[in-house]
């Protein structure tokens, strides 16, 4: 290798970007939750200041745990988002495969339907959606919020997982199927392993829209069985709005079990990208 | 040396068909697993008469599922949101109006004056995010992806947190540290000496949108990121090596070798930039309210249609009117979209390695 790739001055330049940009990203969320921990006063006077013995307090903590039910909401959140993922990925990349591999007549056409949907909020069509779940009984289901999700998920995936099923080399497949290969085991066993990279970034980019969601659940699933962390926060803030101390505290009960879930998401993302990528 | 600079050299160029070749003509594809038109006509010809190429029940299984739940959940519900624009409620029957209601949302002053001035603050809100959103997403990409970087698997997890945020946590918790109240701006910016530059941004017609927009690119850049960066980890290492050996690295290594294999990429995120800003709400419903204040400066298409569908203060909500903007919505985006599958995808250059 030459020595301009690792040479000092430029290594010590890419370390200051990126964390410069890290504390950057970091800053709001580190101020919220250390300032959760902390008394009405101390959060005033001295907003950047680590909690210490005197200015350590848990009342906002108290509130919010004495108010509202956490943990349920969580659980409905993680469900949703967990079976609205694996709906996606599945049939967003058996389409995209169909769709990158095989030439039959409207194959241009059923990527551009399906496309469609990428620039199509699904959100437009809230009235007709109630409509659909009123009359099939999903109201203040989990049910409905997979469904919508994984519609909403697909056109995404399908789009992004066919450009990148377009670069899968034709020989590998060709060979499987000289071997004698079934076309859904070449799909499961020679494509997919190879498209994991996309497949584990399409992942993240779908289940964060979808954990983050407050219209839906605030439309189809009101209901306190069925509330979301995003819906439940919101009105719990709503309500709370001049108790520092508790919508501090909630902001973090909110942040913290989406960074838990990230990081052992990240994992996989991470050995997604750098095991599959094709070199 | 003398070997290695003539190969990498062809490599290079587009003409080498080993290294670096043009995707082939799609006529091309499936060939094996599925016989081509000419071939399956002779070959029924031939031998059987009754069917002509044995049916590829695959492609409809591997198409069903997802086609089916698509059309039902997004595809019936949107026309029905388009044919629902063409209505207007009369004593509470749905009369077939025509064009009525874009009539009203055109020509009609007040309403022509608020859709002019959301759909503007939109395509600022989205020139923002093309300007700073993405060109930092692609330098960071391009940092990480440098080769031997440390702690590389710190950066992009760090970078990426705000993304997996909600609106309503990313919402409150700008809002609370620009707030004049609580004062952690001007504090940061007095230990930089720039204490007079603060403002309460938030609250100022002229900054309001664009602190939202650069709040929001805050969020989001973690997303241009994780694209460039998984497409620059798909360049095979013979072709960086290639360049290194004639001497092409540091930055004119980007610009001449990686920068064209990332651009399909950079297309994809530009659209996904366009749709997603077209479709924006959440951001400013959390820090603005439905009413997008102050004085409707942070008002953008999808604001302007809840407020009308939903109905504020003491307007009353008229969902005709909700549909009518969001058919208007619709095709903004659609000929955004149509810019870029026909003038630009449609032109750019892919390879397979």
């Amino acid at each position: 290798m030459s020595k301009a790739t690792h040479s000092i001055p430029r290594s010590i330049a890419a370390h200051a970007v990126l964390s410069a940009y890290t504390i950057l990203a970091l800053f709001p969320v580190v101020v919220i939750v250390i300032n959760s921990f902390k008394t009405r006063k101390a959060i005033f006077r001295h907003p950047l200041a680590f909690p210490d013995s005197e200015s350590f307090s848990l009342i906002g903590y108290e509130t919010v745990i004495k108010q509202g039910d956490l943990f349920l909401y969580f659980q409905n959140s993680l469900i949703v988002t967990v079976a609205s993922l694996f709906f996606v990925l599945l049939f967003g990349a058996m389409a995209a495969f169909a769709l990158a591999e095989y030439r039959f007549r409207g194959n241009t056409l059923m990527g551009l339907y399906l496309a469609l949907g990428i620039m199509i909020p699904i959100r437009l069509g809230t009235v007709f959606i109630l409509k659909i779940m009123v009359a099939s009984g999903l109201v203040n289901t989990l049910t409905a919020l997979v469904l919508i999700y994984t519609a909403q998920g697909l056109p995404l995936a399908v789009f992004i997982l066919s450009e990148f099923m377009r670069q899968v080399s034709d020989d590998l497949k060709n060979a499987g199927r000289i071997d004698g290969l079934s076309e859904y085991r070449i799909f499961f066993v020679l494509v997919l392993p190879l498209v994991r990279p996309a497949m584990a970034t399409v992942g993240v980019f779908t289940m964060i829209p979808i954990w983050n969601d407050l219209w839906f659940p605030l439309i189809i699933a009101p209901a306190e069985e069925t509330k979301t962390i995003t819906l439940g926060a919101q009105v719990f803030i709503g309500q709370f709005v001049t108790d520092w101390n508790a919508v501090l505290s909630a902001l973090s009960l909110a942040i913290i079990p989406v960074m838990v879930l990230y990081l052992i998401f990240s994992r996989q993302l991470i050995r997604g990208i750098t095991a599959g990528a094709v070199k | 040396m003398h070997a290695c600079k003539k190969v990498l050299q062809a490599g290079i160029s587009h003409k080498c068909k080993p290294l670096l070749k043009r995707q082939p003509p799609p006529k091309l594809r499936g060939e094996v697993g599925a016989p081509n038109e000419e071939a399956g006509e002779g070959v029924s010809l031939a031998i059987q008469s009754h069917n002509k190429r044995p049916t590829r029940w695959h492609i409809g299984v591997f198409l069903a599922p997802a086609v089916l739940v698509y059309t039902a959940i997004m595809i019936i519900p949107l026309f029905g949101t388009l044919q629902f624009s063409l209505f207007q409620e009369v004593e509470q029957l749905q009369v077939f109006v025509g064009l009525d209601n874009f009539k009203t949302l055109f020509g009609d002053p007040n309403w022509s004056k608020s859709f002019w001035n959301a759909l503007a603050n939109n395509a600022w809100f989205f020139i923002i995010h093309m300007l700073v959103q993405n060109p930092i997403g692609i330098l960071l990409a391009a940092i990480l992806a440098s080769p031997r970087l440390r702690m590389a698997a710190f950066y992009r997890t760090a970078i990426f947190v705000p993304t997996i945020l909600s609106f309503v946590i990313v919402g409150f918790a700008w809002k609370l540290i620009l707030s004049p109240i609580w004062g952690i701006t001007p504090d940061l910016l007095q230990m930089i000496g720039l204490k007079s530059l603060f403002a309460p941004w938030l609250g100022k017609e002229a900054y309001a949108l664009t602190t939202l927009a650069l709040i929001s690119v805050w969020q989001f850049v973690g997303i241009p990121m994780m694209l460039i960066y998984a497409a620059l980890l798909t360049i095979p290492d013979e072709v960086l090596e290639a360049a290194e050996c004639d001497g092409i690295t540091g930055m004119k290594q980007f610009w001449k070798i990686k920068l064209p294999l990332i651009l399909p990429s950079i297309g994809i995120i530009s659209v996904l930039t366009f749709v997603a800003n077209f479709n924006a709400f959440d951001l400013i419903y959390t820090t603005q309210g439905a009413l997008a204040g102050p004085n409707f400066a942070t008002d953008i298409l999808g604001t302007f249609m809840f407020r009308t569908f939903f109905g504020f203060q003491l307007q009353l909500g008229d969902p005709n009117m909700g549909a009518t903007i969001a058919s208007a919505m619709f095709f903004v985006i659609l000929i955004g979209v149509c810019i870029y599958l026909f003038g630009i995808q449609s032109r750019m250059r892919r390879y397979q390695f």
